[in-house]
């Protein structure tokens, strides 16, 4: 009874985790769709997403609700004008150059904020906007951050599945994943398609970087890379380019991550995050939902 | 003997080379520590041309080349240590059973992620790296020696100028040769258009894991070659950065460009630890603020690196 109380625990846990790399995932499976890219600095946006949030907590104690509005539209423009600046005159190149191009946005990120001068490059606590309280439902305890953290997650993922499915905007987006070429012809204008790409994902980051924040009060400028990379392992494992995909894909990272540190050793998960992307690209390289994967 | 016939403008050069860097030494202008970047910058030129042979040649681009130069580290410093070899011929066959090992397990890796191409390979070969460093600092619970996140300590420091000189220039004519030779070919054929090569009878697949086994070699006996100059290793040397360092080093000298990547591993290396000299400490740290600036730059204006002839 009391294993399966542990069990039951770490799977919320697992859970909260997985919400948060869903919230990522999003963004780099939206971008691969339209652009074909890995936006490696989309996990730096993630960083600057918890950084914005700490700020607008310590320093002007802002309700919560504020930040994230305003966290949202910073990281948003944040991933606006990483876009114009370093993707899109490279649209034509090798892929490999805009990879390196990525890699290159990412580093800069890290670096240039972890300079004493801008932020800093060691760990600071994140404020807690609310006191955390624990429910306990007998078999186990849930708090009221995994509850926001649940909740917020769904509500975003419902407002994306409305942008993407619902609106004209979504369709172009769609359509630009699908062949960016005829899209074009079909008068689509692939420059707004691309950048309102790169302002969802960015400000989807953005939430995932504040409730990181709240749920692991513990911030640094290379928070961003390992979340990072397991997220895109997420998209990858959902199937790249598929929204439900990346989500699904997030919560089995997320839950594989904390059984591997409840019950092997905290010091192996990252290399099970990694065994799970050798067994997806060996054994099923198209993702749980992917059908082919140069089409969404 | 034809091999060092047709080498002997370069064997003639290395050994100019070598006798003027000796003279300098030997006449005391520089410091130690000048001796030990110079050594350095060889272990570097290595692993670097490694991964141009992947990158820069066959064209299958790698982020995790760090952790081939790591394993080819650690293999070195195991066996050094646990043998306490102190004779240089006696480790010149573990020089070459290190880069082995690397090149085993380049192979072993290979073989199914060589079927991913661009950035597909690029995420695979990063989680393949990240995977060796958090093995390597796990590695304590397999054997004591190895230290885990606490370091490798107390390698015998074997490694010296004429060794290294030596295996370096011997591993850049190999290379060459290789790169000439029918294999070679293959390999720049694949770098250009992979179906084509396949249509005209190359065994692509085979060709790529034949060029990425051959870099991770060179790899390996560059990390072994380090591990016994700085007697100390630590899982935190062999992580993406260093595999970044390697890929500055292949774009900035031109992809495909031998000659290329020495300059670029002489520039980076003197680049790097001269600031380090020069400047304070805090201008240091600047360096990665403006190394990916660099980079960005690069692929916006000459996306084939600086010193390569022709653009594909």
């Amino acid at each position: 009874m009391e294993l399966l109380g542990y069990i039951f625990q770490q799977c919320i846990n697992g859970l909260q985790l997985g919400a948060v790399y869903a919230l990522i995932a999003l963004g780099y499976t939206m971008v691969y769709g339209v652009l074909r890219l890995i936006n490696f600095a989309h996990g730096d946006i993630f960083m600057l997403g918890a950084f914005i949030a700490y700020y607008l907590l310590s320093r002007f104690t802002l309700p919560i609700y504020v930040v994230f509005v305003l966290t949202m539209i910073c990281t948003a423009l944040a991933g606006y004008i990483i876009e114009k600046v370093a993707y899109k005159p490279l649209r034509n190149a090798p892929k490999i150059s805009l990879l390196i191009t990525a890699v290159g946005v990412s580093l800069f990120l890290e670096y240039f904020l972890s300079l004493k001068a801008v932020f800093t490059p060691n760990y600071i606590a994140f404020p807690r906007p609310f006191e955390v309280e624990a429910f306990d439902l007998s078999l186990f305890t849930i708090t009221n951050v995994q509850l926001i953290i649940f909740s917020i997650t769904g509500v975003s993922l419902g407002l994306l599945y409305l942008l993407v499915y619902k609106t004209k905007q979504g369709t172009a987006m769609r359509a630009v994943s699908y062949d960016k070429e005829i899209a074009s012809l079909m008068g689509i204008n692939i420059d707004a398609t691309v950048s309102l790409t790169f302002i969802v994902g960015a400000s989807l980051a953005g939430v995932g970087g504040i409730l990181y924040g709240i749920a692991y009060p513990q911030i640094n400028v290379f928070m961003g890379v390992m979340p990072g990379i397991k997220s895109f392992i997420a998209a990858v494992l959902g199937g790249i380019g598929i929204i439900h995909g990346a989500v699904l894909g997030g919560f089995i990272i997320g839950l594989s991550e904390v059984f591997v540190s409840a019950f092997l050793s905290s010091t192996f998960r990252d290399g099970v995050i990694f065994v799970i992307l050798f067994l997806v690209l060996l054994l099923k390289p198209t993702g749980i939902f992917g059908k082919r994967i140069d089409k969404v | 003997m034809n091999f060092f016939w047709e080498a002997r403008k370069v064997i003639l050069l290395s050994v100019l080379i070598y006798l003027s860097v000796k003279a300098i030494f030997f006449f005391g202008y520089v410091s130690q520590y000048i001796e030990q970047i110079t050594l350095y910058a060889l272990i570097v030129i290595l692993a670097s041309l490694g991964l141009n042979v992947i990158y820069g040649y066959t064209g299958q681009f790698s982020l995790g080349h760090a952790a081939f130069y790591g394993i080819g580290a650690y293999v070195s410093a195991y066996l050094t240590k646990i043998f306490s070899i102190e004779n240089i011929f006696a480790y010149i066959p573990i020089l070459f059973i290190s880069g082995a090992a690397a090149g085993l397990i380049g192979y072993l890796i290979g073989i199914p992620i060589l079927r991913l191409r661009d950035d597909f390979l690029a995420i695979a070969t990063l989680g393949f790296g990240t995977l060796v460093r958090v093995l390597l600092d796990n590695s304590d619970k397999f054997s004591e020696v190895f230290g885990g996140s606490r370091g490798f300590v107390g390698i015998p420091r074997l490694t010296t100028f004429e060794l290294a000189f030596v295996i370096v220039i011997f591993l850049i004519l190999i290379t060459h040769n290789l790169i000439y030779s029918r294999y070679g070919l293959f390999w720049r054929c694949i770098k250009n258009d992979e179906l084509a090569s396949a249509s005209i009878g190359i065994n692509t697949f085979s060709m790529k894991l034949m060029a990425f086994t051959y870099g991770c070699f060179l790899a390996g006996i560059g990390g072994a070659l380090y591990a016994n100059l700085y007697t100390f290793l630590h899982p935190s040397n062999f992580d993406i950065l260093k595999s970044i360092d390697f890929l500055i080093i292949v774009i900035v000298g031109g992809m495909g460009s031998i000659a290329g990547t020495i300059y670029a591993g002489l520039i980076w290396v003197g680049f790097i630890e001269g600031l380090r000299i020069v400047l304070p400490a805090e201008v240091v740290d600047l360096r990665w603020v403006f190394i990916p600036l660099l980079l960005i730059a690069l692929m916006m204006w000459k996306p084939y690196g600086l010193m390569t002839k022709s653009r594909n």
